[in-house]
């Protein structure tokens, strides 16, 4: 029978349906006991029999569940496609892959829009608050309902890459690797105060009433502007010169604050559309959880990497200023004093903090090697 | 053991390391060194680069190597993290030799240096007679393109462990894939010290 020759890599996974996960109570790091937690997960890949090819992929603060192939409607690729399928860095004839969206968050699993069973009513400001290792302790119920007894990774990048120290830090046991890129051991204040505009933003939208516009009009203003000041500060003077430059947009004669400039359209568009995939309650709850998230709080990160076997990768960006390479080399510094063996690499990219999305070939060269390395050691351990 | 397509000065370094040590190598590159130990020595490698080029490629060996500068990249080590730590034709080109080999014997029970002699014969010959800076086969650079900062002998070498209280525990001279044992000073292209930190 003759066969078409395909590029798997060009292929890609194909159509994904997300899962849901329901976990009966979790107990928050704030005391807080939370009943019925959903979580939404998608996997790529097939798990082996032994469970040793299992690896987490981990999403930014706008991120979800969908990290690869096409979803039900066939129209959106997953946030992190390019690196996920047949060929690709996390390889899905090797491994397989899982990538679940954050309690806190609100496309699919349990967050403030979500309806509370105790009262019937949408959470809204009664959600309690939750934190990067609240996040991390649900997964960790995922892979347990798995049978996945270590993960060969748990890789993100941003808040991705702090859930991902948090895996480090919490449940070294659980896994052989962590990869963590363009993230922090903890929020600088810069990094808070971005975070705070957009809160305010949000916050200053009448439509918001207090966290209960559930059933109403969205306060679809005040988080469109908390993401236009996401996306400038995910990219580079150089790479919005390059995108934009002083381009005026087509046909527009300078007039009233329109949107005369290129990239004033595009951040209007990006805002936008924001809106009408993400919810505001969502994006207080998510933002804090990254202000409030600090690997050192218990003890020193070294401490915590002392005698472990887990190998870590870290990754940095040359032009990123949100999440700065020297933030990344203060995690290279912790695994130096632990003696845990550590690759780092600082990736001359423009990009800014975007080039954890964007820096593809670099990303899959330097994965694709450390996680094979780690696969390896984990089978003939 | 026959080593095919091995650098020489490798195959004597490898003689120096002892199995199932652990190593820092410092300036690894493209990790040739360092997988050749890994390999033949059961080594637990760590290597530190400053070219993201070589990181690459040291990645896809299996290598762990951090991307930094061998100037700054040491101070962060606990003392003793290593059994030897390793530079092998990076003395040169760093800007604080001093400073690093002294944190070298900090981290490292021992350390391995090997460095181009600059008082070999020919080197000699060509700044006597040709009145030029010298480029021989172990410093095959033009004075406007060398990637080195400082250039020494072996007798400087020597004279700088005894001003600094290091142990020499063993040397290795070489010349064109050959050991030299006569006048090191004079016929080595590359020497390679074993030290310690002395007492």
């Amino acid at each position: 029978m003759k066969t078409k020759r395909i590029d798997k890599r060009e292929e890609g996974i194909g159509v994904v349906e997300p899962q849901y996960y329901t976990i009966d109570s979790l107990m928050l790091e704030s005391g807080e006991k939370l009943g019925q937690v959903t979580l939404a997960y998608e996997t790529y890949g097939a798990l082996n029999e032994n469970k040793t090819n299992a690896v987490m992929v981990l999403h930014a603060l706008s991120g979800d569940a969908h990290a690869a192939g096409l979803d039900t409607e066939r129209k959106n690729p997953g946030w992190w496609d390019s690196m996920i399928g047949p060929g690709r860095a996390f390889d899905t004839d090797k491994y397989f892959v899982i990538s679940s969206n954050v309690i806190g968050g609100c496309k699919g699993s349990t967050g403030p829009s979500s309806v509370n069973p105790a009262t019937g009513r949408h959470y809204a400001l009664d959600f309690p608050i939750v934190t990067i290792n609240d996040m991390v302790d649900a997964q960790k119920r995922l892979i347990d309902h798995m049978g996945i007894d270590k993960l060969l990774t748990a890789a993100g990048g941003s808040m991705g890459g702090m859930l991902a120290l948090s895996w480090l830090v919490r449940y070294p046991d659980r896994i052989r690797s962590a990869i963590p890129i363009a993230t922090a051991i903890k929020h600088g204040p810069q990094q808070i105060a971005f975070n705070e505009v957009g809160r305010q933003a949000i916050m200053a939208d009448p439509h918001w009433n207090s966290g209960n516009y559930y059933g109403g009009p969205p306060p679809a203003k005040g988080l469109a502007v908390a993401r236009m000041i996401g996306h400038i500060t995910y990219m580079s003077d150089l790479s919005m010169e390059e995108k934009f430059g002083r381009q005026r947009k087509n046909g527009n004669e300078p007039f009233k604050f329109t949107a005369d400039y290129e990239v004033e359209g595009y951040l209007r568009y990006r805002g936008d559309s924001f809106v009408k995939r993400f919810d505001a309650n969502s994006y207080l709850y998510i933002t804090k959880a990254m202000d409030n998230f600090d690997a050192t709080e218990l003890r020193p990160l070294q401490d915590s990497l002392q005698g472990q076997k887990t190998k870590v990768l870290v990754i940095a960006f040359k032009s990123d200023w949100l999440y700065p390479a020297y933030q990344s080399k203060e995690i290279v510094k912790a695994c130096k004093r632990s003696g845990i063996e550590t690759t780092y690499c600082e990736v001359d990219s423009t990009y800014g903090h975007d080039a954890f999305l964007l820096e593809v070939e670099e990303e899959t060269h330097l994965i694709s090697h450390f996680l094979k390395k780690v696969f390896h050691e984990y089978e003939t351990a | 053991m026959t080593y095919v397509n091995v650098r020489f000065d490798h195959k004597a370094i490898l003689k120096l390391v002892k199995p199932q040590s652990t190593v820092l190598e410092l300036g690894c590159g493209e990790g040739d060194l360092l997988s050749l130990l890994i390999k033949e020595r059961s080594v637990r490698g760590q290597g530190l680069e400053i070219d993201e080029q070589a990181i690459y490629a040291s990645v896809a060996k299996g290598l762990n190597v951090i991307h930094g500068d061998i100037d700054s990249g040491l101070a962060e080590y606990e003392d003793k993290s290593f059994d030897y730590v390793i530079l092998n034709q990076s003395l040169q080109q760093i800007k604080r030799p001093d400073s690093v080999l002294m944190d070298a014997l900090r981290v490292g029970r021992k350390v391995i240096i090997s460095f181009s002699n600059f008082a070999y014969y020919k080197s000699r010959l060509q700044i006597f007679f040709g009145g030029r800076t010298p480029v021989t086969g172990a410093l095959p650079y033009q004075w406007y393109e060398t990637p080195n900062l400082h250039f020494l002998s072996v007798t400087d070498f020597i004279d700088y462990c005894r001003l600094k209280n290091v142990g020499i525990e063993r040397t290795i001279y070489i010349s064109d894939d050959k050991r030299v044992r006569f006048l090191p000073n004079l016929f080595a292209q590359t020497a390679i010290f074993l030290v310690n930190r002395g007492l």
